[in-house]
């Protein structure tokens, strides 16, 4: 606003002559303000379709979404509020436990392979003198492959009968394991799944930001004799430090929303061990019909990751 | 650009906006009102344009049925329930008038009020004399109006591959008919080894649930009762579910007959079934057919015995009413429902149609009507039948000597909780049964409080 009511009069000093006098002469400030809509009609009216667009399908869902948690609703007659009901009955559920912990389990171990796995793959790729734009390339294939095809694909590799892994553990006369059936190892077994099929594109972050350290840091580490490992520890790190913890931020906000993997893999099973709070707030919604108590848990998730988005917000705002 | 240019395209993108957003937020797209006395209802059930004869077989029958009912408009919609749509169709007007649903759907949507009370206008619909009174009690509410009518239904069985059992040494004329049987059976169908399976079952996604209520309900328990004030209460934890539990347990762990991956679910167990690498498991006679159709199967390779045990989980589906329904739509999409699924007199015209196409018919299940019509429509099936009958006798012969029992109230939320029992059962092998089912029983009491 303050840039309008300061512009305005300056460009009608500035073109007095440009276009015909404005009839009946109306104030000058009015007349400014068509000539800039007119001059900038087709760029509004993208603007305007942009944010109606972000209305409809973002902004009014998220409205609903958080208004819904504190009604019965049926969709067939008005919705009733229920004040903190939904939470009440959410937070008596003994799986909304189970579900967070089982989240925040599945978050802590993506976080050491899909936190540590790009890295070392973007270090060597990096260091790679031949074949590194193939290597690259392979890398991210997995990220274009649709993810339901990767889960079916991973489904058969952890088949105990006739799947890769175990025939793998059986030519090195390895005991085969139970991959997705067993309680300790099915969190596990999602992880990997998700870090196999994530890990390209933060690879290709990593790799982008390992290009940008400046070669003469290097240089002078080597000259002062420094090893590969020094050259990591001192200068590489020390260098990537802030987009670390962007993607950091960006994987714990990513993990936290797992659904696919234990939907089509365990279905949150065995005994619960892979129940994850999209999973829950899925079976909410969509298996006992009950909006109030889904959208109850979509609120408290949208608290939660929040406070990781707006830690985000405030570190890249810092930086920049 | 001049002012008056400016009000022209601002209008027209105002217009234009204001379109998108009631086309996003929705409109009423089921069925137009009633004019000229003609009535429009939309319904779904139309079978996918992938499904060629089911899809011709449903326009034609469309045709024929507004020839005969020339003041009602059929609007055909592809689809059947889907749990993932149905409150955003209701919620933004798209739900059919007339709409398809399965057993476990009408007590949550009577109870939601999510379908309207056709009981004024039952006296049109004659037929509904002769259906079997227990299909009919899944729609009635508590308040003892009908909220709309069965059109299918099934029992669950045993279906087995006839070929591995000759080649286990076994009769397939004469399938197990108890569950000491059956662990038999699997025991020496996986003995054949190959990678074969003697039975398996599904644990995920709440079929596991269902079919541990229907192994339940075979050994003479259930999963909730209902007390003299109509109060519901969970019955999990009792004998009949401990000694349940103990045969899956010894299947899968003592005699390892149900193979080494588990958390199936009915994709899988079909696939085995259909790759020739599965001796039994429980379902319902439908399931011959997808196999067949599905994997370029024979009908001759599979056979269907009876629940082992007394009694079996029976299901099926039927239409409800939209509760924004007119009276007028309701009195059309009765009469819709009952010309089409309810109508004993066109079962020959249907089945004769069918016979030369790969329509199964002479499957022993679905079985709507008692009486009069049950045995017409028996006797038209027996005439027409494109699939070996005599492979389904066991079944058929055992059916008296099998309780059919409907799934629990909230039956969806209970089986959620009897997944992990199943899970637990089948993936550790040091499972503390009681443990499970005395947490069970207080999971489901807590569940069916809200049903009361």
């Amino acid at each position: 606003m303050k840039v309008d009511t300061v512009g305005a009069p300056r460009r009608t000093q500035r073109r007095p002559a440009a276009g015909p006098a404005p009839s009946p002469p109306s104030s000058p400030r009015r007349a400014g303000l068509r000539r800039r809509v007119a001059d900038n009609l087709v760029g509004y009216l993208f603007l305007g379709a942009g944010i109606l667009a972000f209305a409809l399908f973002s902004w009014y869902p998220i409205v609903r979404g958080f208004l819904l948690s504190f009604q019965q609703v049926d969709f067939a007659q008005p919705a009733t509020w229920v004040g903190l009901d939904n939470f009440q009955r959410l937070f008596d559920d003994p799986l909304f436990l189970t579900a967070w912990r089982n989240t925040l389990w599945f978050t802590a171990l993506a976080l050491v392979f899909g936190f540590a796995a790009p890295f070392v793959t973007a270090v060597v790729l990096n260091e790679l003198r031949h074949g590194r734009a193939y290597l690259r390339m392979t890398v991210y294939l997995p990220v274009m492959l649709p993810p339901i095809v990767t889960v079916l694909l991973w489904r058969w590799f952890y088949d105990p009968g006739p799947g890769l892994f175990n025939h793998a553990l059986g030519i090195l006369h390895l005991p085969p394991q139970q991959w997705l059936e067993s309680e300790n190892l099915s969190m596990l077994s999602l992880v990997l799944v998700s870090t196999w099929a994530n890990m390209g594109t933060t690879t290709l972050i990593y790799l982008a930001a390992l290009q940008g350290v400046p070669g003469e840091l290097y240089e002078a580490a080597q000259l002062d004799g420094a090893s590969i490992r020094q050259r990591l520890w001192h200068v590489t790190i020390p260098q990537m430090r802030f987009i670390l913890l962007i993607t950091l931020l960006l994987q714990v906000i990513g993990t936290m929303q797992v659904f696919i993997e234990p939907f089509v893999l365990t279905g949150g099973g065995p005994n619960d061990a892979t129940v994850t709070v999209l999973l829950l707030l899925y079976r909410y919604a969509f298996v006992y019909n009950d909006f109030g108590l889904a959208s109850a848990m979509s609120t408290v998730l949208f608290v939660v990751l929040g406070a990781f988005a707006g830690l985000y917000l405030r570190l890249t705002r810092s930086k920049g | 650009m001049d002012s008056n240019r400016i009000r022209r395209v601002s209008a027209v993108a105002l217009a234009a906006a204001t379109a998108l957003a009631a086309a996003a937020c929705g409109s009423s797209g089921s069925g137009s009102g009633d004019a000229g006395g003609v009535v429009t209802i939309s319904v779904n059930g139309l079978p996918p344009a992938t499904q060629t004869v089911d899809r011709k077989n449903f326009e034609d029958d469309v045709k024929a049925f507004e020839a005969s009912h020339p003041n009602i408009r059929i609007d055909a919609h592809e689809g059947l329930m889907d749990p993932k749509t149905f409150a955003a169709k209701l919620a933004g007007g798209q739900l059919e008038d007339v709409y398809y649903v399965y057993f476990t759907d009408p007590a949550g949507l009577i109870q939601r009020h999510q379908a309207a009370d056709i009981t004024p206008y039952l006296k049109d619909v004659p037929a509904l004399a002769d259906v079997k009174p227990e299909l009919q009690r899944v729609f009635t509410g508590k308040d003892g109006k009908v909220y709309g009518l069965p059109t299918g239904n099934y029992s669950m069985g045993l279906v087995y591959n006839r070929e591995l059992f000759t080649r286990a040494g076994l009769d397939p004329d004469k399938p197990p008919t108890t569950w000491d049987e059956v662990r038999t059976a699997a025991q020496r169908i996986t003995a054949l080894g190959d990678g074969t399976t003697g039975y398996a079952d599904f644990s995920k996604n709440n079929q596991g649930g269902w079919h541990l209520t229907a192994w339940i309900y075979s050994l003479g328990g259930d999963v909730a009762t209902q007390d003299g004030t109509g109060k519901w209460k969970a019955a999990v934890d009792s004998d009949a579910s401990r000694k349940a539990l103990q045969y899956l347990h010894d299947m899968r762990w003592t005699d390892n007959s149900m193979g080494s991956r588990q958390l199936l679910e009915i994709p899988d167990v079909q696939k085995a079934m259909g790759a020739g690498k599965l001796g039994m498991y429980l379902a319902g006679p439908d399931n011959i057919p997808t196999i067949v159709k599905q994997f370029e199967r024979k009908y001759d390779e599979y056979g269907l015995a009876a629940m082992p045990g007394t009694a079996t989980l029976g299901g099926g589906d039927g239409f409800m009413f939209n509760p924004k329904d007119t009276p007028a739509k309701i009195k059309a999409g009765l009469a819709w429902v009952q010309w089409k699924y309810l109508n004993p007199d066109r079962q020959e015209e249907t089945d004769k149609k069918s016979a030369g196409s790969d329509i199964p018919i002479g499957l022993p299940q679905p079985d709507l009507f008692d009486g009069k019509s049950g045995e017409t429509v028996k006797a038209v099936h027996a005439k027409y039948a494109n699939v070996p009958q005599q492979n389904y006798q066991p079944f058929v012969d055992r059916s008296a000597e099998v309780k059919v029992k409907v799934e629990p109230p909230n039956a969806q939320q209970i089986y959620t909780v009897l997944d992990g029992v199943m899970q637990a059962v089948l993936t550790k092998q040091d499972a503390n049964v009681d443990e499970l089912l005395k947490d069970a029983q207080k999971k489901v009491d807590t569940i069916l409080a809200t049903a009361q």
